[in-house]
């Protein structure tokens, strides 16, 4: 992966020349530009080098990418402008899916929000519509995230923690009160049960008279990447890739504005996975989510072009940039070449991104405004559609109002200060950022043949593969910060002594209990036997392979039926994943 | 990855029993240990591997333990040290528990140690409670293999407090 020390990318380039192509036009004026290079680094360079030694021997990307010292056209010799650039809006979408970019329309400022009760996080989502936020972001508690009703054992000391928590449709009637579900557009971060978040979001549009081909929005899906890195599984990966397709089947047929998944990498790489795992591991994913959508006898154009992504923007700027290129030029790819997708809308690689919490430091926050900055640029930079900034607190505990808000603020800025927004994909034609958009599509490749080589991304999991990769990544990092060869300021360089804490958000301890009321109210106002015989409904579905459990699981949801139970029977006829083993 | 089992005979008994004897010392036991529904565990992973590096003897037991499972856990495998991880905010519930748990078995000696995303006004209440440190985000692993070292040290020479070694970071500076 990574190249002899001291190397030049000029130099790694001509050793790669031998089996190299670029027979091209231009070789008599690549030749003498190698002469000349070859000159200034005799000369000119060779001069400075010998009185001042460069302060590393071998410069790193934090993905471990060698970063070469000065990058040349010689290094885009085996580029080919309309393959593997080409234009904004038209395959392989290296420069960006929309023709415009951000000059017709910027992105989506989209905040994860959730907290405490329904009503709490309702007050946090209208606050932030009103500081001119385009896209609302449901965070749920863990326990809504494992399928376990606030009132169950498994939930306690965690009701309304991370997020809010949401155990029956009167719950998210709360939550949206006061939104037309027609005039926003929701992410909701759910997998393991998204089929039942997404009934009850439905539900509720309906009883808002909201159409349904008008509901806008992403419900995240991806349950892969629970098991590879975020640990929010419920069921084996089977009856879970069941799951994933059947809802895809759905939104196809009832949601033509729903994007059916958000197939992640941002929790891959906050595991610790580099960039070019990020997107191995994520396009890896997606393929096998693709793959088991045609077997489930879905049209990969039907469902193609309402796949969305999610990834990571991390502190090495350049890499970033690269990154988010590299990744769009090589789902493109893979759709057209390797699934056979035919509409340009399903080569799209159309994503959401957060600014890394893992760059963040506990120890003085104030710094990790700029470290979000540079992220949320590098995001822009890279073409994203949507993006949500975290706030400067978020290493000490969840925003509070005044951080988020800072955080929005960045967003806007770049929006509509920086003048970021204003060409599109103004790096692009960047020797350097060029050579590294390639670099990482060809390594991120190998990656996804050898997934293929295990037998695909679910056996890849199933063996551990990525899971062992990305421990490996995070402990290497680890050890660089701990020895000083990676810096991070305010922690490991440029500390201080005195610190102070900005002001914490609290979340109401009381959340829990009275969570666990409303519960039981909604439970003694509903119609029992026919929340009994739709769950009896949904099991007998259950049962029987292929059967569409969306449509059932809705029929449940409009009678108060709780995600407890819910889970409780797909538990029952599904089983739970063990994962196998720890370290 | 394996997790190393050393086999049982000769090592089992009362944690500190013989006292450490230089040559004939069995290696510190940790449970590392992920309490609650959260599933953040890069840290935990991170921790476990430094610690194993620092001669160990290291046992995780993967996502969503309950403090009772822990506890049994601890009484299994006869660690010395118990360290949780949490990032969900559910360490104050869910840390003095497996305090309970631990104590409940006469595990008493235990050491329990935590880590994750824990404010500083929660570090007060979770040491009052039987967590003995509290290494936040930024924390080494180097210091947490120090603390551990004095900690059992300190034990093994019936003495109750092991000094201040782990302390830079609890307090959220």
């Amino acid at each position: 992966m990574v190249g002899e020390a001291g190397r030049g990318p000029a130099e790694s380039r001509e050793k790669g020349r031998e089996k190299g192509p670029t027979e091209g036009r231009d070789k008599g004026k690549t030749d003498s530009l190698t002469e000349q290079r070859r000159k200034w680094e005799a000369e000119t360079l060779g001069r400075v080098l010998g009185r001042f030694p460069e302060r590393e021997e071998r410069f790193e990307s934090l993905s471990g990418l060698e970063v070469g010292r000065l990058y040349t056209p010689e290094d885009l010799e085996a580029h080919d402008y309309l393959r593997d650039l080409g234009f904004p809006g038209e395959f392989p979408f290296t420069r960006g899916v929309q023709p415009t970019m951000y000059r017709g329309r910027l992105w989506t400022m989209r905040q994860y929000a959730g907290f405490g009760s329904a009503a709490e996080t309702n007050r946090r989502f209208k606050y932030l519509l009103e500081q001119g936020q385009s896209g609302l972001s449901v965070a749920f508690d863990l326990p809504t995230q494992v399928g376990y009703d606030s009132d169950d054992p498994m939930a306690e000391g965690e009701v309304g923690r991370v997020g809010v928590a949401v155990d029956s449709l009167a719950d998210m009637e709360t939550l949206f009160d006061g939104i037309p579900l027609d005039e926003v557009s929701t992410s909701m971060t759910i997998n393991a049960p998204a089929a039942v978040l997404l009934a009850m979001y439905v539900a509720l549009a309906e009883r808002q008279g909201a159409p349904l081909d008008k509901l806008a929005g992403t419900v995240q899906n991806d349950i892969l990447k629970e098991y590879v890195a975020r640990g929010a599984y419920i069921f084996p990966p089977e009856p879970s890739m069941r799951l994933v397709t059947d809802l895809f089947a759905y939104c196809a047929r009832e949601l033509p504005a729903w994007n059916s998944i958000s197939i992640s990498g941002y929790h891959i790489r906050e595991a610790g996975a580099t960039a070019v795992q990020e997107v191995a591991f994520t396009l890896a994913n997606g393929v096998a989510y693709v793959e088991a959508a045609v077997r489930a006898g879905l049209d990969v154009d039907v469902f193609g072009p309402r796949l969305s992504f999610f990834l990571g923007s991390h502190i090495d700027f350049l890499e970033e940039v690269a990154k988010f290129r590299a990744a769009r030029r090589l789902w493109a790819r893979l759709m057209r070449d390797r699934l056979g997708a035919r509409d340009p809308r399903s080569w799209m690689l159309r994503f959401h991104t957060q600014t890394a919490g893992s760059s963040l430091t506990a120890q003085q926050p104030l710094n990790n405004v700029v470290r979000t900055t540079l992220e949320a640029l590098a995001a822009v930079l890279g073409g994203t559609q949507s993006l949500h900034t975290n706030s400067f607190d978020e290493a000490l505990a969840l925003p509070s109002e005044e951080s988020v808000m800072v955080a929005l603020r960045t967003q806007q800025i770049l929006a509509y200060e920086s003048g970021v927004a204003d060409s599109v994909d103004p790096l692009g034609g960047s020797y350097l950022i060029e050579s590294l958009t390639d670099r990482i599509e060809a390594e991120a490749r190998k990656y996804i043949e050898e997934i293929d080589r295990l037998g695909g991304a679910v056996a890849a999991i199933e063996k551990g593969f990525m899971q062992r990769e990305i421990e490996e990544s995070a402990y290497r990092y680890q050890r660089m910060v701990e020895d000083g060869r990676r810096t991070v300021v305010g922690v490991n360089k440029f500390t201080t002594r005195q610190e102070r804490t900005p002001p914490l958000l609290e979340v109401d301890p009381e959340v829990g209990r009275r969570q666990r009321e409303a519960l039981a109210e909604v439970k003694r106002r509903r119609d029992r036997r026919a929340v009994a015989a739709r769950l009896e409904a949904l099991r007998e579905a259950a049962r029987t392979p292929g059967e569409p459990l969306m449509p059932l699981i809705l029929d449940a949801v409009r009678e108060y039926a709780t995600l407890g139970e819910i889970c409780g029977v797909l538990r029952e006829v599904f089983g739970e994943y063990e994962p196998a083993g720890g370290l | 990855m394996s997790v190393p089992r050393p086999a049982p005979a000769g090592v089992k008994g009362a944690p500190g029993e013989a006292g450490p004897t230089p040559g004939g010392k069995r290696a510190i036991r940790v449970l590392v240990a992920k309490p609650g529904l959260d599933g953040h565990d890069r840290g935990a992973k991170v921790v476990a591997r430094a610690l194993r590096d620092a001669g160990m003897e290291v046992i995780y037991t993967g996502l969503r333990q309950t403090p009772a499972r822990i506890a049994e856990a601890a009484l299994d495998e006869d660690v010395d040290v118990v360290g949780l991880s949490s990032l969900s905010g559910g360490h104050r519930f869910l840390f003095p528990r497996v305090v309970e748990e631990l104590r409940k078995r006469g595990l008493d000696e235990v050491i329990v140690i935590g880590g994750g995303i824990i404010p500083a006004a929660d570090t007060q209440a979770l040491k009052a409670a039987g967590v003995r440190a509290v290494f936040g985000p930024g924390s080494t692993a180097s210091e947490i293999v120090e603390f551990i070292r004095a900690a059992v040290a300190g034990r093994d020479r019936d003495v109750v407090e092991p000094g201040d070694q782990g302390k830079g970071r609890e307090e959220g500076t």
